[in-house]
């Protein structure tokens, strides 16, 4: 399987995704953001990091960027793409998964583990996991997830929330909010469910020595999912 | 010429720097104020000699780039 993982001005994740997605199976290409075209791929992952310094809102440049043509229309033939942190402000900016992600509602950095629920497997992400739970890192200053009550009624309906924090029994509650997001929600996917973008770093859990293995979950996971 | 244009968070989205500064101001003593919101501000000088046009252009810009209208508005304040 093929994945594609854009390095934009300022990204800092990208190489880390690289080594998650090689070490569990995929061929992965590293791609300029002032490429024009997508090599063939069946993921293409948007990485973490502070593309062109957060300048006007996170993401807001990158999704003017030269590659985001072919992403955006490689995303609405269908294919899979998955955006990580800054990954995801570049999707909601790119308007390719709804709502924004605002600063912190504590105006804090906040570098920690959490847990997350999986809301919805009925998707090529989270199908046939076996766990409910999982515990992944969280590394940003603006990831309170917000929309309005239109807009979450709407994503809500359509089954669009991936994934929420929670306890690691999977409680969900207010307390466990990192963020102030909006429903605890940490992750959404498109109407199609084939553009997921979600604050949660699943590239730094895959080595149990460093960190845990649930990364390893999800990435194995994905991987027998796209076969 | 030059047109200028500012961006505000809407009535509905959260602003905690706003809050911070709030309490802030409040400690200072200014405890006159009811709220404080935070937006941004451009000057973007076009080459573009007709106000109208100027206006649309930065318009169709703040649309595009400057603001994200889930949670912003903009208004072009002055032409000069």
């Amino acid at each position: 399987m093929k994945s594609s993982v854009i390095t934009f001005p300022g990204s800092n994740c990208d190489r880390d995704m690289d080594v998650a997605l090689t070490k569990f199976g995929f061929k992965n290409k590293m791609i300029w953001h002032n490429d024009q075209e997508l090599p063939k791929s069946d993921l293409i992952v948007l990485p973490g990091g502070f593309s062109y310094g957060d300048y006007l809102r996170c993401g807001s440049m990158a999704s003017k960027s030269k590659i985001m043509h072919s992403v955006i229309n490689f995303a609405k033939s269908g294919g899979l793409v998955m955006g990580i942190c800054n990954g995801f402000q570049i999707l909601v900016e790119a308007g390719l998964v709804p709502g924004v992600l605002l600063r912190n509602k504590y105006l804090q950095f906040i570098c920690k583990n959490v847990h997350v629920k999986i809301d919805n497997k009925e998707n090529t992400f989270f199908k046939n996991l076996d766990k409910k739970v999982l515990e992944f890192h969280i590394a940003h200053n603006e990831g309170n997830y917000f929309c309005t009550n239109d807009k979450l009624k709407e994503i809500e309906d359509n089954n669009q929330v991936a994934i929420c924090y929670c306890d690691q029994n999977g409680e969900t509650n207010d307390q466990i909010n990192p963020n102030g997001s909006i429903k605890n929600i940490a992750g959404v996917f498109n109407k199609e469910k084939n553009v997921l973008g979600m604050m949660p770093h699943p590239e730094r859990m895959i080595d149990e020595s460093l960190s845990g293995e649930d990364g390893s979950i999800f990435f194995k996971n994905l991987l027998n999912n796209i076969k | 010429m030059k047109v200028s244009a500012v961006i505000t968070l809407k009535k509905d989205v959260l602003d905690p720097q706003g809050k911070v500064i709030h309490e802030t101001l409040d400690g200072m003593g200014f405890n006159s104020v009811n709220e404080v919101r935070q937006g941004k501000y451009f000057e973007i000088d076009v080459k573009e000699k007709d106000p109208k046009k100027a206006k649309d252009l930065v318009e169709d810009m703040c649309k595009k780039l400057l603001a994200n209208l889930v949670i912003e508005n903009y208004k072009i304040v002055e032409t000069q």
